[in-house]
């Protein structure tokens, strides 16, 4: 479907200028072509368990996964949990009831037989999309759901890619698979960070998930590559309630990136994922996402509702967590990727971009729990509303007891596009050790007519001066990010907002 | 080059250039001056094309076409050049990078191939110097944390790079040091040309001394109540606004209306 919104061009910004041609009539179609694009939908598959949730859903799930007792009892108990609590009511965000009976649990992983043949059979106005995004050509026809082996020998991709972790002894695969090959890493890890009780939709996700990532990186071997690619040929799929453990042996380093720059669609609106990241004595985990997930329509109709507990356990001394995202999709954002720093002179960082337009609503920020001795955390937080979206921070800091001369530096900045969006900032700080010390920092900037009139006059579009803008703003969240994923986020950030000033 | 025929132009309900006329040729320098709130930064943004004003009668001609018509971004690439009286702050957009999008664009607009990021640099550093700009500031975001006098310079080192045909200059000279004051008119002396014009817009004669005009102009309560040669700009100095009013209050044939 393409909409022409010819109502929403700014009168002088994209009118098309005389002896403008090449660059203003691309400009101007990009400008139209804002909306959300979504490519195309499967149909329903079969194998699918009707809606409804009780034990023997999960008793269901778990013997068609064929997972050990004890995991079985793990998600009943999840279960059990779950049942006894209400979900949370968040002042700042606007949420329809959620009929979790209505839901359905379980799914066959997809086949993709009915998906299209080829690239040719997919929506040209997606693979533009991915084009401007900048995504390697070999990457397109995967994300556009194209079954993969009709395109490209993926699974010698895969084969290789795992050939090279095995060497160094890295596992990276699969929850179900790990849970098949090394039950005893997960016993020991599964819910060490995110217990099952933890909160509403970690409880849900223990009881219910189906499928997500696992990273286990021995003692002292540093991840010879960033584990992105596969994911996002691999992974595309892991459904609604998604499991992702990550562990860091002693000394180990890994770069791990989540999701996808493109577009995606799906049908289930709620997505409630639990990652834990578990960071032994001298290791690193460097967690990148990006998140790009239906945001419902400039109406705020439909979209996917992301609530996900995030949370990284420095449980050895000298080690190190950092999240860095950038929050472009869904309808409403609930998310507090956080630090445990429980060894001392551990570090964690957070630094995250969320971007709401229309109708979206983002809560999140970070808790950084200061246990051990000379922890430190760094959060720089960049929102950036436009339209009529709420974007709200909300930031723990805790200081515990033990938490002796330990820091804290908290920078918030919000950027407003237009006068009917919003910023707030709930910074929340808990000081319990005197020598701990916490600093906060909060912007609150408008991209200007005056920014604007000044790019424009130097002869840079509005649509450039707004990307500009934007990505100046950014910048230090962009420089955490991989490299070639950097590129692709700016873009990305440039493809939300366009349209959004004027 | 530009004709401004009987430009009325109004804010909200307020009507602030009341019926301007001035016509500009190839290689001439006009200063505009005037008190405080007499429109002198309302016509130079008019020029440039910034919303928010309401043109109500006139026309303003530019190498012979309607500038009204044209987008800010167009002006631009059509050769207009703003010296801001304010320039704005653009926190971590890299100045270099800012100035290489401005002169890109413009070139893209010409048929010209993009400069590169060698090219541009070297032709940059060699405007840096010209009008003594302290390189360091090229690393900078575009004036996030400039003096005042920085600001202003980073403005005519635009210009340089730009290579404007018609350059408004909005009280650039305001808020320099004496050597910087002449370093900078030095840098828009170096970019005279018979097919630039500049339009001067200051309130400190001085510059004048350096810049020489063609013409002087002294706007008053949205009209140009007189214009002259080069010592207009002298007896003004001595003798302030006040006597202008005096004379001739009522320049203008008819009262200008609500
Ligand atoms: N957006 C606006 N809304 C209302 N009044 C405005 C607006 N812009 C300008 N004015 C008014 O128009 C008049 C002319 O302003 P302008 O900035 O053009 O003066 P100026 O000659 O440049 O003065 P200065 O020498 O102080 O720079 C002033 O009275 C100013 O308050
Ligand atoms: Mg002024």
């Amino acid at each position: 479907m393409t909409e022409t919104n010819s109502s929403k061009s700014p009168s002088l910004a994209t009118a098309p200028i005389p002896g403008q041609a090449p660059s203003s009539t691309e400009e101007l179609n990009t400008h139209l072509r804002k909306d959300y694009e979504h490519g195309f939908t499967t149909d329903v598959e079969s194998d699918t368990l009707p809606p409804g949730l009780n034990e023997d859903v999960i008793r269901h799930i778990s013997r068609m996964k064929n997972e050990p007792d004890f995991l079985l009892e793990w998600r009943l108990d999840a279960y059990r949990h779950w049942l006894t609590q209400r979900a949370p009511n968040w002042a700042k965000l606007n949420i329809d009831p959620i009929d979790y009976q209505a839901i359905s649990y379980y799914s066959a992983p997809k086949t993709e037989k009915d998906g299209p043949k080829s690239l040719d059979e997919v929506d040209p106005k997606l693979l533009e999309t991915y084009e401007k995004l900048g995504i390697p050509l070999a990457e397109r026809a995967a994300l556009a759901g194209v079954a993969v082996d009709a395109v490209f020998d993926s699974v010698s991709v895969a084969t290789t890619f795992k050939d090279k972790l095995a060497k160094e002894g890295i596992i990276f695969c699969s929850f179900s698979e790990a849970v098949q090959k090394h039950p005893e890493l997960i016993k020991r890890y599964l819910g060490s960070v995110v217990p099952t009780t933890d909160n509403y939709f970690a409880s849900l996700n223990s009881a219910v998930f189906t499928d997500g990532s696992f990273v286990f990186i021995p003692k002292g071997v540093r991840c010879p590559m960033e584990l992105s690619t596969y994911f996002r040929i691999n992974a595309a799929n892991t459904g609604q309630f998604e499991r992702t453990l990550i562990i860091a042996e002693a000394g180990s380093y890994v770069s791990y990136l989540e999701g996808c720059t493109a577009p995606q669609r799906d049908e289930n609106q709620l997505h409630a994922a639990v990652v834990e990241l578990i960071a032994l004595e001298d290791s690193e985990i460097k967690y990148s996402t990006v998140q790009n997930w239906y945001p419902g329509d400039e109406n705020g109709v439909g979209g996917i509702y992301n609530f996900v507990t995030k949370r990284g356990d420095c449980r050895g001394d000298h080690s190190k967590i950092s999240w860095t995202q950038v929050e472009t999709g869904s309808a409403i954002t609930w998310k507090y990727p956080s630090c445990l720093l429980r060894g001392d002179n551990s570090i964690g960082e957070f630094h995250s971009i969320a971007v709401t337009n229309h109708h979206q609503q983002a809560d999140t920020g970070t808790k950084m729990i200061h246990l051990g001795k000379n922890t430190r955390s760094t959060i720089v937080s960049k929102g950036i509303s436009a339209g009529q979206a709420q974007n709200i921070y909300r930031g723990l800091v805790h200081m515990g007891k033990n938490a002796s001369a330990s820091r804290n530096h908290t920078r918030c900045d919000s950027l407003l596009m237009g006068d009917r969006c919003g910023a707030h900032t709930y910074p929340y700080m808990e000081v319990k050790n005197p020598s701990a010390r916490v600093e906060h920092e909060a912007t609150t900037s408008r991209i200007g007519e005056d920014q604007l009139f000044y790019c424009r006059q130097r002869g840079i579009s509005e649509e450039d001066a707004v990307s500009m803008i934007v990505n100046g703003f950014c910048k230090e969240v962009f420089r955490e990010l991989p490299m070639e994923f950097a590129v692709e986020a700016q873009n990305l950030l440039a493809l939300s907002l366009e349209g959004s000033i004027g | 080059m530009l004709k401004i025929n009987n430009l009325h132009v109004r804010v909200g309900e307020k009507t602030i250039l009341n019926g301007i006329d001035l016509a500009v040729k190839p290689g001439e320098v006009h200063a505009i001056m005037g008190p405080n709130g007499s429109g002198k930064s309302t016509l130079s943004h008019v020029l440039a094309g910034r919303e928010g004003y309401e043109v109500i009668e006139g026309e303003v001609l530019y190498q012979g076409n309607n500038l009204l018509d044209l987008s800010p971004e167009a002006r631009a690439h059509a050769g207009l050049f703003l010296g801001f009286q304010y320039p704005v702050e653009i926190p971590g957009v890299n100045n270099m990078y800012f100035l290489k999008a401005a002169i890109n664009a413009r070139r893209v607009v010409q048929g010209r191939n993009e400069l590169d990021a060698f090219d541009f640099i070297q032709m940059a550093k060699t405007k840096a110097k010209l009008v003594g700009l302290d390189e360091s500031l090229l690393q900078r975001s575009v004036n996030e944390g400039f003096s005042g006098g920085e600001k202003k310079r980073n403005e005519i080192f635009q210009m340089a790079v730009l290579e404007p045909i018609l350059a408004i200059l909005d009280e650039t000279d305001s808020g320099l040091d004496i050597d910087a004051l002449r370093i900078v008119a030095e840098g828009v002396n170096a970019l005279r040309d018979p097919e630039r014009s500049v339009i001067l817009v200051t309130h400190y004669q001085r510059l004048l001394d350096y810049i020489v005009p063609d013409y002087v102009h002294v706007l008053s309560e949205g009209r140009i109540v007189r214009s002259g040669g080069r010592e207009l700009a002298l007896t003004l100095e001595e003798k302030g606004y006040g006597w202008l009013k005096e004379k001739s209050p009522h320049i203008a044939p008819a009262g200008p209306g609500a």
